[in-house]
């Protein structure tokens, strides 16, 4: 039983503040007692639930948000923790982003959501089918400018390739249309997205690969009819399954959401769901160790002792990946001798567009690729004066860690054949279906 | 909290929300009150806008109610007198055409906290449960609660609870759920909500309607049933089986939950429970949320306490992301440590130690520590480990490595050598308390292996002055009489001038006292010294003791999948292991007639301890045991210990128990025959396991005594050893 829900600004402001059941006391007395318990600062490191006198804290960080909620009861963690995560879903649902300003902006509609989702403490629904016949309030979305957003436009006007994708935008933005918005775009985005986590030891050798995967659909359809979504034809699941003649595409295990139906997906591989307005998770899977594909990077590291004081750290960076990929947002960073302090760096990079810093509080360097393209090689020299260097300082020289976004690009080699709704929607509904993968943890050791 | 301009703002809304031309214009009216609200959540005390707002909350817009009402509910306990005035609104919206309206007024008026709001809600709560329209009758169901909870000391009203326990047959599944939620409050007194067998069977048969939240809940209530017979338990648990691999993970541990306490009395059954809760769990580990994943390798942890081996293949799913924080990081380190066995030890070393370079301290002082307690079973290859973090020169690590050090010669005392060897070569000493009351340790036990020993004292007997905790000062005593007993002209100087200081100038009682303990002891003569402080070193054997029981699954059932496994103090359940002075109390040499093992507190002055004596040969036993007659025999409970004779051996005698024959581990019936010395009586003992003449051995370890002459205190005091002695040895 819930007593308390609270978000929290990263500052520690109360954007939201629900008392759930008929409590005493008041609202100052038992949020400032979570604050001074955990200390807004230190709240970053606090792990999860925090006792105090006779309740319970317990909390999830979104978006830089603190998600909160206090009991007196000895719940299932699961469900709180999970309550909180799917709480902080439907607000993003329904402002479209999930930031302190949108929720700020949004209060009066986050209220009518808790007020439905939450009676008395205890969890009434959380499903959007149901909270859209009761939520009346309007969201309200700010629209910064940005410049991502001109990046469409090509050179005189003329369309680039990219306006084929859909913007990385289009999926935030809430699922009610507001009435003001004249063509209500009736839309639907599945999203295949896969976190890799990768360990290779300093040989070279694959230590450690594990992907764990899901299909989401983002649904801004009104009205849903059943959805059919066919996937590889060679999909297989578990280790002694094999199916088709093509490069297999396997996982250990996979789960799927309570409502999709499944009676075709033994034959011919194909999810039936009506999906309801707003995210929800499909499937998810899991594959360890075999991966089909080469892990998408291979890095050659050696460190050496310069003359003098001088540590010379050569990377030689290679994506194995084919010419048409590319990565954005590739960040490096890598530990140097943790325990001085004082060290001061000088790099060689293969081009301008690159950057890197050394992060002081990390004791690390990190190495920033805005774009990096499938069959690459990059290089690095890093430079860096240690003072009272010795043999011993070679031994800090940490692992590589690589975090980095892969477009539409599946380690599994999951892919969606094709996507339907039947019957078929009138008027236009656009369908996308889109890739990605991240770096969980990528860890490559020297 | 003190707002600046709060008294302005409320002015300036009371002047809005009254002004007529706002009142007219619909949206700019609702959005004073969106404003009412917002300060209200930022903490500024609006309630003297009740009045506006009560008549705010007579309007047809649904949005504008919603927010009005919300704010009523935060002051209606400030402005009693006010809030009765918006009841009649409330009243005439609860019989609204429009289920949504009726619902919302119910709900709201139900919130209201103020006293004697219970004789206006309780009629239209009582229709409310009649209404056509689920979405009202799950509010008028919890709005019983609400009603009891306003007045918690009046009489449960009989109808009120036989309605809802009729309203269990809900077609709607909110409502049933609710009902069990509202039973549970008016009821708690009495024990809450009764779940007999047709209202369990007929939750079990509606589990499949239910959306996740509920699932979960009504499981947890399912906790109180008890089927009668296995037959029912059987069913009952086939048609939980499905939701054990549920997606939603909070459904899955829920049913984990619910399994492990009906199969209590069938381990098997258990057991499969938790090996097909295995993906589920694991998947709750990586899942994205790190909320989610903090608290499953919490559970992790807690099925890991009886089946160390379970989740051994998948130790690479709880290797370190570098992007994870701290404290999932020490989670999974902590697990990594129970999972090691012989095929994935290499790998989790390389791991681990890859984390000893981690940037925080306290990340790689905990790799350290784990690799130690690897060590313990590996010891080489954690040693060569251990020793190569020496090299880095980092004060950190070096306390850490000295701390593991001090752990592992103790636990494994093959190690006394490496550990002896990388000590000598270690150029940095380790900075903080603990690392050096570590180091002081080493060098006081094991002096006469490092030949460096007195030229460090000597540094930590220079620089006492300096010091400032007097833990280290009294290590410093101990270890400086130590290597004096083993290396007297190296040090006696030092010593010397170690005690002249203390007795002196010390102004801390605690450093004082021991100065002048040892210094009184020495002019007893040295040979008494060394007897006193040259206590028993550890012993081989004890590898065996280290190792951690697996406890029976009951254990942490009843805890599984609450906050407990989260709270619960880090290493609570092994503290034994990490202070291995604790365990001494064992080994000390007892003095005849003191108590003996840890259990006989309570009589043990009586009971004479047990000696070792002349040992008894053979043919003496057999004689013996044919001539005397069966006095004590009781079943043990647990079954043979799984260790090679030799081991046994070797730890019966370190508590004075003679062992004369042994079977092999695997044989059946399994005998083992001791015999010890208890002051003047001489014990013998058979241990039988799986003997299929003799019913109470086949699944329990059967212990039967025979004495001369008859002393039935000694029969205790060596029963309760021998039942300490195979506890722990398992």
């Amino acid at each position: 039983m819930i007593s308390q829900v609270f978000i929290l600004s990263s500052q520690g402001d109360h954007l939201i503040y629900k008392d759930c059941i008929l409590m005493h006391y008041s609202q100052e007395n038992s949020l400032d007692l979570y604050l001074k318990l955990v200390g807004i600062t230190i709240l970053l490191s606090v792990q999860c639930p925090q006792r105090n006198k006779n309740l319970n804290f317990i909390h999830v960080r979104h978006s830089g948000l603190y998600w909160v909620v206090s009991t007196k009861d000895n719940p299932s963690p699961f469900t709180i923790i999970e309550f909180l995560n799917r709480l902080a879903a439907l607000t993003k649902d329904y402002c479209g982003s999930l930031s302190e300003k949108s929720v700020r902006m949004n209060f009066a509609l986050i209220y009518e959501l808790l007020d439905e989702m939450v009676d008395y403490g205890y969890i009434q629904t959380t499903s959007t089918d149901i909270l859209k016949n009761f939520i009346q309030t309007e969201a309200v979305t700010s629209k910064p400018f940005s410049l991502f957003d001109l990046s469409n436009v090509g050179l005189f006007g003329a369309e680039t390739q990219q306006s084929k994708v859909a913007p990385s935008a289009a999926a935030s933005r809430p699922i009610v249309a507001s009435h003001g918005e004249q063509v209500r775009k009736n839309e639907i985005f599945v999203d295949v997205v896969e976190r890799l986590s990768v360990v290779i030891g300093s040989n070279g050798v694959l230590m450690k690969a594990d992907v764990e995967g899901e299909i989401r659909v983002k649904c801004y359809l009104p009205t849903c009819s059943e959805m059919r979504i066919g996937l590889n034809e060679e999909f297989s699941i578990g280790k002694s399954q094999l199916r088709g003649y093509g490069a297999a595409v396997r996982v250990d295990e996979c789960s799927f959401h309570q409502a999709v139906k499944l009676d075709e997906f033994d034959t011919y591989r194909i999810l039936k769901v009506c999906p309801s307005q707003g995210e929800q998770t499909l499937m998810q899977y899991q594959l360890s160790d075999e991966l089909p594909c080469a892990p998408p990077f291979r890095l050659f590291p050696t460190v050496e002792k310069d003359y003098g004081s001088r540590l010379l750290i050569f990377l030689k960076l290679r994506c194995d990946l084919p010419p048409k990929r590319y990565l954005t947002f590739v960040g490096i960073s890598q530990t140097v001798a943790r325990a001085l302090l004082l060290f001061s760096l000088s790099q060689e990079l293969s081009s301008p567009e690159q950057s890197a810093e050394l992060q002081p509080r990390s004791k690390a360097v990190l190495w920033t690729i805005p774009r990096f393209p499938g069959g690459a090689q990059l290089s690095a020299v890093f430079k860096v004066e240690v003072p009272r260097l010795s043999s011993a300082s070679l031994l800090e020289v940490g692992p590589i860690s690589m975090s980095f976004e892969l477009p539409k690009y599946t380690c599994t080699g999951l892919q969606v054949r094709f996507l339907r709704l039947s019957p078929t929607q009138p008027g236009l509904s656009q369908r996308w279906v889109r890739y990605v993968t991240h770096s969980d943890s990528y860890t490559i050791r020297i | 909290m003190p707002y600046l301009g709060c008294e302005e703002t409320v002015k300036e809304l009371k002047r809005a929300l009254s002004n007529p031309n706002i009142q007219a214009d619909r949206l700019r009216y609702r959005s004073y009150i969106t404003r009412v609200i917002r300060s209200m959540t930022q903490g500024l005390d609006v309630s003297a806008l009740f009045m506006d707002m009560v008549k705010a909350s007579a309007t047809v817009d649904v949005v504008q109610k919603k927010l009005v009402y919300l704010y009523m509910c935060t002051y209606a306990s400030h402005k009693p007198d006010l809030a009765l005035l918006a009841i009649n609104t409330l009243r005439k919206d609860c019989a609204d055409p429009n289920p949504m309206v009726r619902g919302l007024a119910l709900r709201n008026m139900c919130n209201f906290r103020m006293p004697g709001i219970t004789e206006y809600i309780q009629q239209p709560i009582l229709t409310g449960l009649r209404d056509k329209a689920s979405y009202v009758r799950r509010v008028a169901v919890l709005g019983c609660a609400k009603m009891h909870s306003l007045r918690p000391s009046t009489e449960i009203d009989p109808s009120i609870v036989n309605e809802l326990y009729a309203l269990l047959r809900d077609p709607d599944p909110v409502v049933m759920v609710n009902c069990l939620r509202a039973l549970e409050e008016i009821l708690r007194e009495e024990g809450g909500v009764v779940i007999n067998k047709p209202i369990a069977h007929h939750l079990l048969n509606r589990l499949k309607d239910l959306d996740s939240w509920a699932q979960s809940e009504v499981l947890i209530f399912l906790m109180r049933y008890r089927p009668r017979g296995d037959d029912e338990l059987f069913d009952v648990l086939s048609l939980l089986d499905e939701f054990l691999q549920s997606v939603h993970t909070p459904v899955m541990a829920a049913t984990l939950r619910l399994f492990l306490r009906l199969a209590a009395a069938h381990p098997a059954v258990q057991a499969d429970a938790l090996l097909r809760a295995r993906g589920p769990l694991l998947a709750a580990c990586g899942s994205a949320s790190r909320e989610l994943r903090f608290a499953g390798l919490c559970h992790v942890q807690q099925v890991l306490r009886s089946q160390p081996a379970l989740y051994s293949g998948q130790y690479k799913r709880f290797f370190c992301g570098y992007s994870e924080p701290g404290y999932i990081k020490l989670r999974k380190m902590e697990i990594l440590v129970e999972l090691v066995n012989d095929e994935n030890v290499v790998l989790v070393l390389e791991e681990l130690k890859s984390y000893c370079t981690d940037v925080s301290p306290e990340l790689a002082q905990a790799a350290i520590a784990a690799i130690g307690h690897i060590g313990r079973t590996y010891t080489e290859k954690c040693l060569d480990i251990l020793t190569g973090l020496l090299a880095l020169q980092q004060e950190h690590v070096t306390s850490a490595v000295i701390r593991t050090f001090r752990d592992l010669v103790w636990f494994c005392p093959q190690s006394i050598g490496a550990v002896c060897r990388a000590v000598e070569v270690c150029g940095e000493n380790p900075q903080d308390t603990e690392g050096k009351q570590a180091l002081l340790w080493l060098l006081g036990m094991h002096g006469e292996q490092i030949s460096s020993a007195p030229y460090v004292l000597e540094g930590f007997i220079d620089g006492i002055k300096a010091e400032l905790s007097s833990a280290v000062k009294t290590e410093l005593l101990t270890a400086a009489l130590k290597l004096f007993l083993c290396r007297p002209a190296e040090t006696q100087d030092m010593l010397g001038r170690l005690l002249h200081y203390c007795i002196d100038e010390e102004s801390d009682m605690c450093v004082r006292d021991r100065a002048l303990l040892y210094y009184r002891l020495l002019q007893c003569g040295v040979d008494e010294a060394r007897k006193i402080l040259l206590g028993p070193e550890s012993d081989p054997s004890m590898t065996v003791l280290a190792g951690r029981p697996e406890e029976p699954v009951g254990c942490w059932a009843s805890g599984f999948n609450t906050l407990g496994p989260l709270t619960c103090d880090r290493g609570a359940s092994n503290e034994g292991l990490k202070h291995p002075q604790v365990r001494l109390v064992l080994f000390l040499p007892v003095p005849p007639g003191a108590a003996e093992g840890p259990r006989n507190t309570g009589d043990s002055q009586e009971e004479p301890g047990l000696t070792l004596g002349p040992p008894l040969s053979h043919e003496a036993f057999e004689r013996l045991w044919v001539e005397l007659r069966v006095l004590h025999r009781q079943t043990l409970g647990f079954p043979p210990p799984a260790a090679p004779p030799e081991t046994l051996q070797a730890v019966l005698q370190l508590v004075k128990v003679q062992a004369l024959a042994f079977s092999r581990c695997e044989a059946r019936p399994w005998k083992a025959y001791v015999c010890a010395r208890a002051g003047s009586t001489l014990v013998l003992a058979e241990l039988l396991h799986g003997d299929p003449a003799v019913p109470d051995s086949q699944d329990a370890l059967l212990l039967s005594v025979k004495q001369r002459p008859e002393n039935l205190q000694a029969i205790r005091g060596f029963v309760s050893v021998v039942l300490d002695l195979t506890y722990t040895g398992r």
